[in-house]
């Protein structure tokens, strides 16, 4: 059943999903045999220690690598390459094209993928830059903003697609804490006007257990999957392990390390 | 132990400091302007000149700033200097335009298929140490006395640093940007065109400059060597022709021209290029 009932079954499927990838010298299995599946409106949340492949993985729904096994299919049709109905959100600063406004940034999305052109791209961008407070920023160019308002403007050009998911890869890893967490409150309540569909990337466990209502836990090397959680928002007593949710999620992680450590001792 | 009581302003009075910024001084803000800079040292270097030439005392050897000065003026006034420098120019100007386009060809070739990009590199590799007077001889023979063997070396000295400047930018783009282009649809020529190119820009925009240079010293060069093929001859030849009759004053004036066209495409044309491109974008200081 679909999170918002307003569609039966879920919108992007993961099923047995190996992913590999050649480095000069060895053949790197990155995620093996994962299962997972996203329903419209949710906030998923990948979620696991480096090594764990979760941003290969979000690659792969991007359509940037190809399963060595299994298959990755949204609303029923498998993805064989990058297109703009999953859009990406980085956590590097570069991601906003240099030579282009905040305003053309957007546009730009918006016509070079064929979405938009002429007023109704310039409208839409605009709409949507103002959705994430930077309404009087649209005429600067991205050496001049903040890595917050960056990072905004990321966000503003992948919501202003209007995708059927947007993926994102740890964005908000590289701002200050303060920015982060005012940032984090900012994508909850923009997820509250529009309700979009949402795969995160995070490995920090806090950010995992308050942005997402789903957080899937992965074991690294190479990257499995551990459990699926539920998230309220808040830390609270988890139903299935009868401990606080951010400690289930820290021994789910750290039992793994530590069989680890014995077998190769 | 003394005890320290907190506390919180309900407001907080800037005072005398919140003057913020204080206007510079006059002389602080002249020195900040490039131009000026490079004006005085001119001016410094024009006043050695003199110095020098008047101890000296030996027109025919070095003469001075200015019977160079004069022989310049009258070299634009009856010499037919200008109509000599358009001639050098507009050999330059196609072949550094021809140039151009080719180098382009190959760096996407290079960037879009890796046989292009071993193209490239052996290309380069191969003809890039090849000096463009070395080429001259042969292009006498296919393209005989004339602009167009000029333009064949003109080409040969501009392609290879530019096509290796755009090649080298080209490479260096980010995966990220190269990840958002291919996310909004762009593939192959589009994501060459609407993503490589101006990320690339500054590291082109090098190479242009290194190609103009080596354009202007190869077509110089050549001129000396061949000048007479081309029409009435370019500034190459009216230098070599007045070295021919010792009028070194007329030698030191071609060369002024030479100094003054290549200190204009600099400061104008791609001065005003990178203000408008890179610097704006915040990819150069």
């Amino acid at each position: 059943m679909a999170a918002d009932g307003s569609s039966a079954g879920p919108l992007l499927v993961t099923r047995g999903v190996t992913l590999q990838y050649k480095t000069a010298e060895t053949l790197v299995t990155a995620t093996y045999r994962v299962d997972f599946s996203v329903f419209r409106s949710d906030r998923y949340v990948l979620l696991g220690p480096s090594g764990c492949g979760k941003s290969t993985l979000l690659k792969a729904v991007g359509g940037y690598i190809r399963p060595t096994e299994g298959s990755i299919t949204l609303a029923g049709s498998e993805i064989t390459r990058p297109g703009p109905d999953r859009v990406m959100v980085f956590q590097e600063f570069d991601q906003l094209l240099p030579w282009k406004t905040v305003q053309e940034n957007v546009v730009f999305a918006l016509t070079a993928s064929g979405t938009l052109a002429g007023r109704a791209a310039q409208e839409r961008a605009r709409h949507y830059i103002a959705k994430v407070g930077l309404e009087k920023f649209g005429e600067s160019y991205p050496h001049t903003l903040s890595g917050g308002m960056k990072a905004r403007v990321a966000i503003a050009r992948g919501m202003a697609m209007e995708p059927q998911i947007i993926l994102m890869d740890e964005p908000f890893a590289a701002l200050d804490a303060l920015t982060r967490r005012k940032m984090q409150d900012d994508l909850l309540q923009l997820w509250e006007e529009t309700r979009f569909t949402v795969l995160f990337v995070t490995h920090s466990v806090p950010e995992a257990i308050k942005l997402g209502n789903r957080i899937l836990l992965l074991s690294p090397h190479p990257g499995r999957v551990k459990a699926e959680l539920g998230s309220g928002g808040k830390d609270e007593i988890h139903a299935l392990s009868g401990a606080m949710l951010s400690e289930t999620i820290l021994r789910l992680l750290f039992a793994e390390e530590d069989i680890a450590a014995e077998a190769s001792q | 132990m003394t005890l320290r009581q907190d506390f919180i302003h309900e407001s907080v009075a800037a005072g005398d400091a919140a003057v913020v910024g204080r206007p510079l001084r006059l002389w602080e803000r002249l020195y900040n302007l490039a131009w000026l800079r490079q004006v005085a040292i001119i001016v410094a270097l024009a006043a050695a000149w003199q110095i020098y030439t008047s101890v000296l005392d030996n027109a025919l050897l070095f003469p001075t700033l200015d019977a160079t000065l004069e022989a310049f003026w009258q070299g634009i006034v009856r010499g037919g200097l200008l109509a000599r420098a358009w001639a050098s120019l507009s050999v330059l100007l196609v072949g550094y335009a021809i140039g151009i386009a080719l180098a382009f060809l190959l760096a996407v070739a290079a960037m879009t298929s890796r046989i292009g990009n071993d193209l490239l590199d052996t290309l380069t590799s191969m003809f890039n140490p090849l000096p463009a007077i070395a080429l001259l001889p042969l292009a006498l023979i296919w393209f005989g006395l004339g602009a167009s063997s000029l333009v064949f070396v003109l080409i040969h000295s501009v392609m290879w640093p530019v096509a290796l400047n755009a090649h080298a930018g080209f490479r260096a783009v980010s995966t990220t940007l190269r990840m958002v282009g291919r996310n909004y649809g762009l593939r192959g020529l589009s994501l060459v065109l609407r993503i490589l190119l101006p990320a690339a820009f500054p590291s082109i925009l090098a190479g242009l400059k290194i190609g103009w240079a080596f354009a202007w010293r190869t077509l110089i060069a050549a001129e000396m060597v061949y000048g007479v093929a081309s029409g009435g001859g370019g500034l190459g030849w009216y230098i070599y022709e007045n070295k021919n009759m010792l009028e070194t004053a007329n030698v030191f004036a071609g060369l002024l021209m030479v100094i003054i066209i290549g200190l204009a495409v600099e400061n104008l044309v791609f001065g005003i290029v990178e203000r408008r491109t890179v610097r704006r974008w915040g990819m150069q200081a």
